[in-house]
Order: structure tokens, then C-alpha cells, then sequence
């Protein structure tokens, strides 16, 4: 099923099988929970997600962005965008340069407001709670919703061990023994491996792909619904991107991840579903394999072939 | 410009003539000359104190003039410990009450306070350095002294059992006056200083703890101060400097006594207070020993200084940026305290 | 979607404990009063100033030069004049020595030092020199000037001492300016055959000069405040003289002075006197921080 939301209206439109966008949101919200709930307890990922146009997917939605607005200043860079996540799956969001996708990516964690004179407008619906509902704690969205950054960023005063435990510290009792939980988010970043043996070294002193396997590990370790990356291997080498790549796939039985990309090959190799986005509108979103050889639009089509961008 | 000259007739197209050279050469080697007479002076003038002040080192050996506890001119007695002490004491208070408070004021700028208000906000703090020491002084004694007069006798009334802090009469000019004024007098360059270095700490720590889930202040904890830490040191001993060489102010707020005082509400002297105080109807061995204590003076702020550069040059990570400021706003800034706060 | 009713729904188990928002909000208070703390001096030092200052204002504070006379209130004790005018010539002339030197030594470590070994060490001790206690400038003009010659006070003896303080600042913001100046444009001047003392006159200097003002009014500024260096160099005076070479007043000295007087009326004057300088550093500053902003180069 593929979304393609009319700028010019508030209200999306009707799907080509005629049901109403509200009711189904409704529904998937509980089986939504429902499957995370599951997921969490058996470590299992659900039913396949990502069905053929004409099949309602069984996978249901972790993120509903509903019309969504971004502004820097007065200028406005996301001009309403409609488009869900659905839990358990990777979701891939492409696009030239400057069309939004960063700042999408951005707004559902709440970070774009961090920068001076930015705001957003509009609902995202984590499991059917507005995230930028006035009574939320931003910091509760964002332990919620992790974030991978373009370029490794570990803090650079703290060793490894410190750096992935940061966000764990922040709300352990003081005594409470890190090992445990720090291990575990180290090994689900595929990183246990190589610096068991240097948990006390700088994090800087990792390479550029185990620094940013390292971010990894440091927003697994708060135990976030969703992980939001955006362009985590540009900074990296083909092989550092490979293994984040494998390390992905791996990710999503635990949480939904959502990706930006300019790199299309990626797009193809680790998404569920991909978004196209151009000008700050999201032109066409559905699963990878449709985006990529049957695209419902022509600047869609345009696109993915290399005509432009 | 000088095209023509290029093709000055018999001597061919590349070469200038000597006369057309010397004023380059002349500017070179003046400007060198110059240089060098820089480094010259200093030199010249340590030796000059270092002869000043021999005979009193003479009199009482280095390390009796140092440690000696008795300031006696009329017995021909020097002993400067009560100064050196006097000296590093309020200095210590200086450092012990401005940095915290630089510190915040500098966090509060730069992380906490709303974009608009940063610039007035930062122009005020840097204001506190235009103040001449001596109204400082003045402000001092005849203000802020006897206002805290009472407060001092309370504390030293109810904290009396802490060896130093109480136990006797509360003095007007004490070390601890003097030392809240050092404090008030270095707080414009701590916290221009450590602004700096906050300003510099990039965005992507920044976001990495929020991203994170951490408050603004867990923020802080986490990816601003630890990124700070040594350029805040570096920032704290230029203060620790700038108190340690003060005269003026001190010299009206911390008395003249001759022994150690006995609590913080005492007076007590100080090395640069000394000789503003005695210099005047000094003779000989006297004399001398002022300039024994301008020497140590000297020597201390000397140590303090090389070190405290040192340290906040490192921050400056390897790049050039003119001495301890960056170009630019913030650089601008802290050049700007720099200067009128002497440091 | 109803959102009211349970508003953070399923954030809420991520949401920060009350012990956290606690905490931060704590910590934002204890910053902002910190800063409040910080500006409460300037504020009651600026009120105090005014408060006590402005009494002492009067036609003849500003016209008759004190005489001397302490320990009679009231009209015999004189005005300030000669400090005022003490402390203009006696900084204008530590001006004049300080700032050519220390633009001298500036385009020498940009233009010619650079990054040897040698420039280092002069940017080095330079750097120290900022650190220097004023009063040990005093001294030093002192031991050479005094004691080394035999003769007695003098204004320009102030003026030496206070030049020696200024030298460093107008040094380090020079270079700092001239660092600035974009080096395409010396380049280009160079590229079109111009020697270099040309370019530096020509094209640095005048394109640098705007920035270094700031420098040069700030340590004027620095100077005029200064009582340390001038209490054996230039001692105080009482008559306003116009001739360098013998004892001359100044304001921060005079106020020095004044404060350990007994009488009020003296005391009172020492306000007035230290409104007046403060007024005139504060002119300074504002005038150096705006030309600051007009002609940042970068």
C-alpha cells in the first residue's frame, strides 16, 4: 500500500482500496503493541511484514508521523508528511540532497528543535502517543527513540565501557552493576568481540566503524523502541559498512529501525520498505523491491534510475 | 606601486638596485632589532632586581627571607612569610569563590541562556574587568567592608572551633575581604575563558548526550564540562595569577600587619601590598627587601602564568590561534578582558 | 486519536524520574543565581560610584587642583584638575611609546618571525609580560630611571612604566589583527612587484589598522586605571604641571591618596575622582567594543 499524501490537503487521502487512513491507524496501534510486547519477550520477529499492494500487513506501525511540518525560521522544509514505521522493520528513507530527510528523521525524536529557531508542527505517534504532546518529557522521546548520527560521535573523556553505559547511568541506582546490561548492548552491535578486552580504553581509539558500532551499542543500551540512523556509514569504509549493514538486519527483531540513506544500493540492501522524499514532500513510500522497480511515481522513477540526484 | 623600478636600464629586468632594497632591509632588520630589544629588557630587568635585591638575600638567606616570620623593618628584620602567606591566602580565597561562580556564569551563557540576551549578558560580566583596581579598593573598604562586618563577626563567632576561621575580632581590612574583592576582580577573565572553551565543544557531543535521553543539565554533565575540564584550569590560573599580582586593592583590604594574622577576619599583609606600602620612606636594607619581595612577587606570578598558558594553549588543540584568544567573536571577546584585565 | 486521556501512554515508562527533573532543575537555578551573583558587584559598585561621586561634582572639583590640605573640609581641600590632566598627558605620552613599538613588534612576528624559534620566544615572553604585576613595572622604571640616574620623579617616568604595561596588550591584539588580514591580499601586492615594506605600509597596515584602534583604546583604558607603576615613578603632586620631567598627579594616585584621609569632605572627593576615571575607562571601552564589531575582518 503506498501512501502518496496531497500536499495541498490536510487530510490524507484514501487508500486505492478505499479504507479510511483513521481507522486502520487505530487498529494497528494495539496489534502494534501487541507485537512488541511479543517481540521483546521472545526475541522473535513477528509475522513477515511488508506486504504486495492489496494485502493489509500483518506488521503494524511503531511511528505514525501525521502531517508534519518542520520549520528553520521562517522557511518551511517539511511541508506536511504523512508516513508510518512499521515495528520491526527497516525503513529506508532516500532522496537528493536537501530534500528533508535528515530533518525528518529529526522531528520524530524531537532533535530538530535543539537547533536555534527550529520548530515542528503536527503529530508522531509512537505506539499511539503523540510525541510532541504538550504534557511529554522530550527526554522520555528520546530514550524512547534512539539515534545514530552521521559521524561516529563516542564522548570523547569516557572509555568504551563508560560510553556505552552513559545513557544506562543516567537513570541506574548508584550502586548497580553496568557489566550485564553494557555486555549485552555491546554484543548486540556486534562489537563484544573485539574490545572485550579493551573495555576501559578510550572510545576514540576504535576505528571509525566500531566507533559508530559503538553509538550503536550506546543507544541499544537504553532499550529504545525505535532507532533512528541517519547516514551512519557515509563516514565509513565499504567493509566498516557491510558489517553495520549485516549488524542491522540483526537489529530489527529488537527494534524498529528507520534509515536515511543516499546511498540507493544500501536502500536495496537493508530496507523492508523505502520513502521517497524530494523538496521536503514524501513522494512515494512501499517496499523496497516496488520503490526500486515498479515506482507508482514518475520522480520516483526518475530517481532510482539516476536521472537526477 | 613600484612597476617601474622593475626595469631600472643597465641593471636589467630582475634585480632592484641596493638603494631600492634598503628600505625593506631596513625595515627587517629594525623590526628584528626591536624584537630582540623586547626580550633584552626583560632580561635587563631581572638582573637589575635580582642585584636590588641581594643584600637583603644577603642578610637573611634566601630561605630565611622567604620563611622568616617576622616583617620588622625598624629592627632591620626580614622575614617574609607573613607577605608570601598573606599573598597565597587570598589568593586562594580569590580562586575558591570566583571560579565556581565564573564558571556558572560562563555555563549560563552559553548553554542555558536565551540567544538574544548572550551578548549583553557577556558585555556585563566583561565590564567588571574596566573597573581600575584602585576603586575596587575603594569600593571595598568603604562599602562592602563594613557591610560585611557583622556577617564576618557571626560566622567567625559560630565557626570559631575551625582552626583560622574564628576566634577572635573581626578586623576591617581581613584576608577574607580581600580575597571577595580578588574574587569580584577575576571573575570577568575565568569567565571569559572558560565561555571560550565551552563555545568550542562541538555540537555532536552535544547531541549525542540528548539523543540519549539526558537533560539539559545531565547534558551538560556528560559531553560540556569533561570536554572543558583543562581549559578551565587553564582559564582559573590566569585568574590565580591576575590575584596573585593584584596591588592596588589588596593593598587597601588586607591591612598591614607585620605578623600572620591569627584567623581569616585578621589582617594581614601581602607581597605586592608591601611595597606599595613601605617603598616610599624605605632606605637600604629596607629598600632591599622590598625589592626581595617584588622579586618573589615576580617569580610567582611568572610560574603561574608560564603554566596556566601552557595549559590552555594545549586546549586550543594544536592550532595557531594568536596568543590564548581565537580570532573572531568569542576570541575578540576573551582578547578583550585579556587587555583590561591585565592578564 | 484521543491523546488526552492517557497522554504519555506507552512513553511513559521512559520518562525521566522526578529525582532527574529535580536535579536539572536545581542545577538550572543554582547557574542562573550564580550569574545574578556575579553581576551584583558591578551593579553595586556602578550605584556607589554615582551615589558617592556625584556629590563631590562641582565646577571647581573639576577646576582647581587639590591642595594639599587635608584635614579642613569643605572648599580648601581643592578639586582634582591636576590628577585629571596628570593622568591624560602621562597616558597620551605612554601611548605614543607603547603603540608604535608594539605594532613594531607585531609586524615583525607576523610579517618577518613568524614561526621560527625566535618568534616563538618573543610571542612567549610577551605573553608573560601580561602577567607581569603592575607594581613591578614601577619598580623596574625605578631601579633604571631613579636610582640608576640619580634623579627624582617625573610624569614621563610614570609614563614609561605605564608604556611598559600597555606594550604587551597593544602587542598581542595587533598581531592578532594582522593574523586576520587576508594574506590573498598581501599576495597580490607582492605579485604586482611591490618590495615589502611597501605592502606592509601600503596594504596591511592600513587594512589591519581599524581592528588594532580596539587594542590601542583598550590598553589606554588599562592604563589610565593604573595607580601601582606610577606610585614611585611619577609620584603625586598637588600643582597641575604641563611639564613631564617633574612630579605630576593622577587620578588613580590621587584617589590612592585620598582614600586614607580622615576627613569626609577628602573622602568625598576620592568618589568623585574615582566616578570620573571610571567614566572615562568605561568611554573607552564602549568606544574600542563598538569599533570592534564595526570592523571585524573576518
Amino acid at each position: 500500500m503506498t501512501l502518496t499524501p496531497d500536499p495541498g490537503s490536510k487530510v490524507a487521502e484514501m487508500d486505492p482500496e478505499g479504507r479510511p487512513e483513521v481507522s486502520r491507524s487505530e487498529a494497528a496501534s494495539a496489534d502494534a503493541l501487541a507485537a512488541d510486547q511479543r517481540t521483546r519477550i521472545t526475541g522473535e520477529a513477528p509475522a513477515p511484514s511488508a506486504s504486495e499492494a492489496g494485502g493489509e500487513g500483518a506488521a503494524s506501525p511503531a511511528v505514525q508521523v501525521e502531517g508534519l511540518r518542520a520549520y528553520y525560521g521562517d522557511s518551511m522544509q517539511l511541508k506536511g508528511i504523512d508516513i508510518e514505521f512499521r515495528a520491526n522493520e527497516v525503513t529506508a528513507i532516500i532522496g537528493p540532497s536537501g530534500c528533508g530527510k535528515s530533518t525528518l528523521i529529526r522531528c520524530i525524536n524531537r532533535m530538530h528543535e535543539e537547533i536555534p529557531g527550529a520548530r515542528a508542527e503536527g503529530r508522531v505517534l509512537l505506539e499511539g502517543s503523540d510525541v510532541y504532546d504538550p504534557s511529554v518529557d522530550v527526554v522520555a522521546v528520546r530514550r524512547a527513540i534512539g539515534m545514530v548520527f552521521q559521524k561516529p560521535n563516542p564522548f570523547p573523556t569516557m572509555s568504551v565501557f563508560d560510553n556505552v553505559a552513559a545513557g544506562l547511568r543516567l537513570t541506574a541506582r548508584r550502586r548497580e552493576n553496568l557489566d550485564h546490561k553494557v555486555e549485552q548492548a555491546l554484543r548486540g552491535a556486534g562489537l563484544w568481540e573485539e574490545v572485550s578486552d579493551r573495555l576501559g580504553q578510550p572510545g576514540i581509539g576504535l576505528s571509525g566503524g566500531q566507533q559508530q558500532r559503538l553509538c550503536i551499542a550506546r543507544s541499544l543500551a537504553v532499550g529504545p523502541e525505535v532507532i533512528l540512523m541517519d547516514e551512519p556509514c557515509s563516514a565509513l569504509d565499504p567493509i566498516a559498512t557491510l558489517k553495520i549493514e549485516e549488524l542491522i538486519a540483526e537489529l530489527k527483531q529488537r527494534v524498529t529501525i528507520v534509515i536515511v540513506t543516499h546511498n540507493m544500493q544500501q536502500a536495496a540492501r537493508v530496507a523492508d520498505r523505502t520513502a521517497f522524499m524530494l523538496s521536503g514532500e514524501l513522494v512515494e513510500v512501499g517496499p523496497t523491491e516496488t520503490i526500486f522497480t515498479k515506482p507508482t511515481d514518475s520522480r520516483t522513477e526518475e530517481y532510482v534510475t539516476g536521472k537526477f540526484g | 606601486m613600484e612597476a617601474a623600478s622593475l626595469t631600472s636600464g643597465e641593471r636589467g629586468l630582475l634585480t632592484r638596485s641596493p638603494l631600492a632594497r634598503l628600505p625593506d632591509r631596513a625595515l627587517k632588520w629594525g623590526l628584528t632589532a626591536l624584537a630582540a630589544l623586547i626580550l633584552g629588557l626583560i632580561g635587563y630587568f631581572f638582573i637589575r632586581l635580582i642585584g636590588q635585591a641581594r643584600p637583603a638575600f644577603a642578610k637573611e638567606g634566601v630561605f630565611g627571607f622567604i620563611f622568616g616570620n617576622d616583617w620588622n623593618p625598624e629592627a632591620g628584620h626580614f622575614g617574609a612569610l607573613p607577605l608570601v602567606v598573606g599573598t597565597l591566602i587570598t589568593s586562594a580565597l580569590a580562586l575558591l569563590m570566583g571560579v565556581p561562580v565564573a564558571v556558572a556564569t560562563a555555563l549560563f551563557t552559553t548553554e542555558l541562556c536565551p540567544t538574544r540576551a548572550r551578548g549583553p549578558l557577556t558585555v556585563l560580566v566583561e565590564l567588571l574587568a574596566a573597573v581600575p583596581s584602585v576603586v575596587y579598593g575603594l569600593w571595598g573598604i568603604f562599602f562592602l567592608a563594613p557591610k560585611l562586618k557583622g556577617p564576618e563577626q557571626w560566622v567567625a563567632d559560630r565557626l570559631s572551633f575551625i582552626p583560622f576561621i574564628g576566634g577572635g575580632a573581626v578586623t576591617i581590612p581581613n584576608y577574607f575581604i580581600a580575597g571577595l574583592v580578588l574574587a569580584i576582580m577575576i571573575l570577568p577573565i575565568v569567565s571569559a575563558i572558560s565561555r571560550e572553551v565551552m563555545a568550542t565543544v562541538p555540537f555532536d557531543q552535544k547531541e549525542a548526550a540528548l539523543g540519549l535521553g539526558a537533560t539539559r543539565w545531565e547534558m551538560i554533565r556528560i559531553a560540556v564540562l569533561p570536554y572543558c575540564r583543562s581549559g578551565i584550569v587553564g582559564g582559573a590560573m590566569l585568574g590565580l595569577g591576575r590575584a596573585i599580582g593584584e596591588t592596588i586593592a589588596i593593598t587597601i583590604l588586607i591591612g598591614d600587619a607585620t605578623k600572620l594574622g591569627n584567623h581569616l577576619f585578621n589582617q594581614g599583609y601581602s607581597l605586592a601590598a608591601v611595597i606599595a606600602n613601605e617603598f616610599g620612606e624605605a632606605e637600604a636594607t629596607h629598600r632591599s627587601a622590598l625589592f626581595a619581595a617584588g622579586l618573589v612577587l615576580f617569580l610567582l606570578t611568572l610560574v603561574v602564568n608560564v603554566i596556566a598558558r601552557v595549559i590552555v594553549k594545549r586546549t586550543a588543540r594544536g592550532r595557531y590561534r594568536g596568543p590564548t584568544a581565537g580570532v573572531g567573536q568569542e576570541g575578540g571577546g576573551v582578547l578583550l578582558v585579556d587587555a583590561a584585565a591585565g592578564v | 486519536m484521543s491523546t488526552s486521556t492517557q497522554p504519555t501512554g506507552a512513553l511513559a515508562r521512559f520518562a525521566p524520574s522526578a529525582a532527574r527533573r529535580r536535579r536539572d532543575m536545581l542545577a538550572r537555578r543554582v547557574v542562573l543565581a550564580a550569574t545574578v551573583l556575579a553581576l551584583v558587584p558591578l551593579v553595586l559598585i556602578l550605584y556607589y560610584l554615582v551615589h558617592k561621586g556625584i556629590g563631590a561634582w562641582s565646577p571647581s572639583f573639576f577646576t582647581s587642583d587639590p591642595t594639599g590640605n587635608t584635614f579642613f573640609g569643605g572648599s580648601k581641600i581643592g578639586g582634582v584638575k591636576s590628577a585629571i590632566l596628570g593622568t591624560i598627558e602621562m597616558v597620551a605620552l605612554a601611548a605614543a611609546i607603547s603603540i608604535p613599538i608594539g605594532i613594531g613588534v607585531a609586524v615583525w612576528l607576523v610579517e618577518y618571525g613568524r614561526d621560527s624559534w625566535f618568534a616563538h620566544t618573543v610571542r612567549f615572553f610577551i605573553d608573560v609580560m601580561t602577567g607581569v604585576p603592575s607594581i613591578v613595572f614601577g619598580l623596574f622604571v625605578y631601579i633604571v630611571l631613579i636610582v640608576g640616574t640619580g634623579s627624582s620623579y617625573a610624569g614621563y617616568k610614570g609614563s614609561i612604566a605605564l608604556a611598559l604595561l600597555m606594550l604587551p596588550i597593544v602587542t598581542r591584539s595587533a598581531e592578532v589583527v594582522l593574523l586576520l588580514v587576508p594574506n590573498g591580499l598581501r599576495e597580490s601586492a607582492l605579485a604586482l612587484g611591490a618590495p615589502r615594506w611597501r605592502v606592509i605600509g601600503r596594504v596591511v597596515l592600513p587594512t589591519a589598522l581599524p581592528g588594532m584602534l580596539t587594542g590601542m583604546l583598550l590598553a589606554v583604558a588599562r592604563a589610565a586605571g593604573e595607580t601601582a607603576p606610577l606610585l614611585f615613578t611619577a609620584a603625586a603632586a598637588n600643582a597641575t604641571t604641563l611639564n613631564l620631567g617633574a612630579f605630576m598627579n593622577s587620578l588613580p594616585v590621587q584617589i590612592y591618596n585620598d582614600i586614607t584621609k580622615p576627613t569626609s569632605a577628602v573622602v568625598e572627593r576620592a568618589w568623585g575622582a574615582a566616578l570620573t576615571l571610571v567614566l572615562m575607562i568605561l568611554i573607552l571601552n564602549m568606544v574600542a567594543r563598538l569599533l570592534a564589531r564595526r570592523n571585524r575582518l573576518a
